[in-house]
């Protein structure tokens, strides 16, 4: 799928509306096929670009396409079908804990069932093969029976991720998919998030806290700091100073101890939102 | 001595003051309540009341325990049981598509920012009616339904299904949007459906609250429909009102002692399936 975006802005739906975008004015072109990592500091915005891509969150302003179409013109129905071709899984994996990893997994293809086939599914599962091979490519099907709530952490993300293989969706958007994984499962979810993207010729967009694992998988780097664009570079050209610049702490201004700060007016808050 | 000095002020519980005056205006704004609703405990011990307790009491004993009498217990009993069975089907028949309909979690509109307004009115309107069916007691209904389909067991189980309609439609919604919903957002996210992200995110995440809610509510119609029974609805209620009628005691001692058992048995039910289901 590709993806243009021009001068987008959105804001966390729990954020009060005064407060600042989380991502501001960003612009941004994807060609279909191609395999992004957003990196940055906390709080820069990665997530909520993440959001603003798979229709979950309603852009403030500027505009978003989607192979050239604004997902948000389009009336209720049919904007439900293009969150269908469209994948988000978030950073904590979204399994009910009573339920079965064969269940889990096989929910990834719902957008593409009618209601009667994913309730008959229910009552038996259909495609267990395909549940398990792509459990199998995490290496977790010994667990496709378990229920969740019997997972580790990184287990359970990972039966996050092998629900996106069974997604069929034109655009992947993963979110940290590795926070809970220990380095050699991590190298091995990311090669086959990646290979499996390619197979299909999906769109990959993961966010990533791990830069080294970016820059190896990932030939386009986009780095993100406070809501804007920092660089969006090919990987071999993402060089440490650009890194250093993009993870550098805000300068805190000299003070003693915070107690003793008098509390500011609210006025004196500097406008940083522009 | 530093020791027996006065603690200094800021060492004292700050919340000490609010919460003993708060517990005194509790009190003095419940007096008048009491006063009110006449509610004078020591008349339970005054003579003149005490003797005709003990003359109702003397009669429940020795219950009454020969054989007809008790095949007519146990039928009754079963009667009680199945309309409180069928009462609370009919009443999840009416619940579900309530709760469906009624829960904002599974709102498509609503997952980015306000629901549509549209399905928020239709909402607002179902949520209106689930007022109306369980605000109206159970026992007003029965007495309508005596009227329409006359005296038996058929007017307690739809008044049973009207009332527990809307206390069951309430609840679930109240389980469902009260739970984690972040597995059925993202479904509907991912484009699932409505239904498909209840049966895959929003039942699974709350089967076992909701089965426990359920088997107490059936616990309840048991009890309430043996109150039925007395304005006419049929089983061990109607059959208690007129031993009752008849004053004898010992017929009334065996069905509470029965009634009791029904509703232990019941309560060890909702324990297994709770187990079963954790």
């Amino acid at each position: 799928m590709k993806l243009h975006l021009h001068a987008l802005s959105g804001r966390h739906p729990a954020a009060s509306a005064g407060t600042c975008p989380a991502l501001k004015r960003l612009n941004l072109e994807v060609q279909a096929g191609e395999q992004i990592a957003v990196i940055g500091p906390s709080g820069a915005g990665k997530t909520t670009l993440l959001q603003l891509l798979a229709c979950a969150l309603r852009p403030e302003s500027g505009t978003l396409l989607l192979d050239g179409q604004n997902p948000w013109d389009l009336p209720a129905r049919r904007l439900q079908q293009v969150r269908g071709t469209l994948f988000l899984a978030p950073q904590v994996p979204p399994l009910p804990p009573r339920q079965r990893v064969v269940t889990s997994v096989l929910a990834g293809r719902l957008p593409q069932q009618g209601l009667w086939q994913s309730l008959r599914s229910l009552l038996y599962p259909t495609g267990i093969a395909q549940a398990d091979a792509a459990l199998a490519r995490f290496d977790l099907s010994d667990k496709l029976f378990a229920r969740v709530d019997r997972l580790s952490g990184g287990e359970r993300q990972r039966v996050g991720l092998a629900r996106a293989l069974l997604s069929q969706a034109r655009l992947l958007l993963v979110d940290e998919p590795l926070s809970a994984l220990d380095p050699s499962r991590a190298a091995q979810a990311i090669a086959t998030l990646t290979a499996s993207a390619r197979d299909s010729g999906a769109t990959l967009v993961a966010t990533l806290h791990d830069v080294p694992m970016a820059l190896q998988n990932f030939p386009r780097i986009v780095g993100l700091r406070e809501g804007r664009l920092a660089f969006d570079l090919p990987a071999p050209l993402v060089t440490p100073q650009l890194l250093q610049e993009l993870y550098e702490q805000e300068a805190q201004a000299p003070s003693a101890s915070p107690l003793e700060e008098p509390v500011p007016l609210p006025r004196a808050v500097p406008m940083n939102c522009r | 001595m530093a020791a027996v000095l006065p603690r200094p002020p800021q060492q004292r519980d700050p919340a000490w003051i609010p919460r003993v005056s708060l517990a005194l205006a509790a009190l003095v704004l419940l007096w008048p309540l009491l006063a009110w609703t006449e509610f004078k405990p020591w008349l339970l011990f005054s003579p003149e009341s005490v003797a005709p307790t003990l003359t109702f009491l003397a009669g429940f004993v020795p219950p009454r325990v020969d054989g007809e009498f008790l095949l007519l217990v146990v039928r009754e009993t079963w009667r009680t049981v199945a309309i409180a069975t069928a009462g609370l089907t009919l009443a999840l028949l009416l619940a579900l598509p309530l709760t469906l309909l009624s829960v904002r979690v599974l709102s498509v509109s609503g997952l980015a920012g306000r629901m549509a307004p549209l399905p928020g009115a239709l909402r607002f309107a179902l949520r209106g009616l689930m007022v109306v069916l369980r605000s109206v007691p159970e026992l007003i209904w029965a007495l309508v339904f005596v009227r329409v389909v006359g005296l038996g067991p058929t007017a307690g189980v739809l008044a049973i299904a009207l009332t527990y309609g809307g206390m069951l439609g309430k609840v679930y919604g109240e389980i469902l949007e009260s739970g984690e919903t972040h597995a059925t957002t993202a479904l509907l996210r991912n484009g699932a459906g409505r239904l498909q992200a209840f049966f895959y995110g929003l039942l699974p995440q709350n089967a076992a609250e909701l089965t426990s809610y359920t088997v107490y509510r059936w616990e309840c119609a048991i009890r309430s429909s043996a109150v039925l029974g007395f304005v006419g609805a049929g089983g061990l209620g109607q059959q208690m009102d007129s031993s009752m009628k008849m004053f004898n005691g010992g017929e009334v001692a065996t069905m509470l002692v029965v009634f009791v058992l029904l509703v232990a048995a019941a309560d060890r039910l909702s324990a297994w399936l709770r187990r079963v289901l954790a």
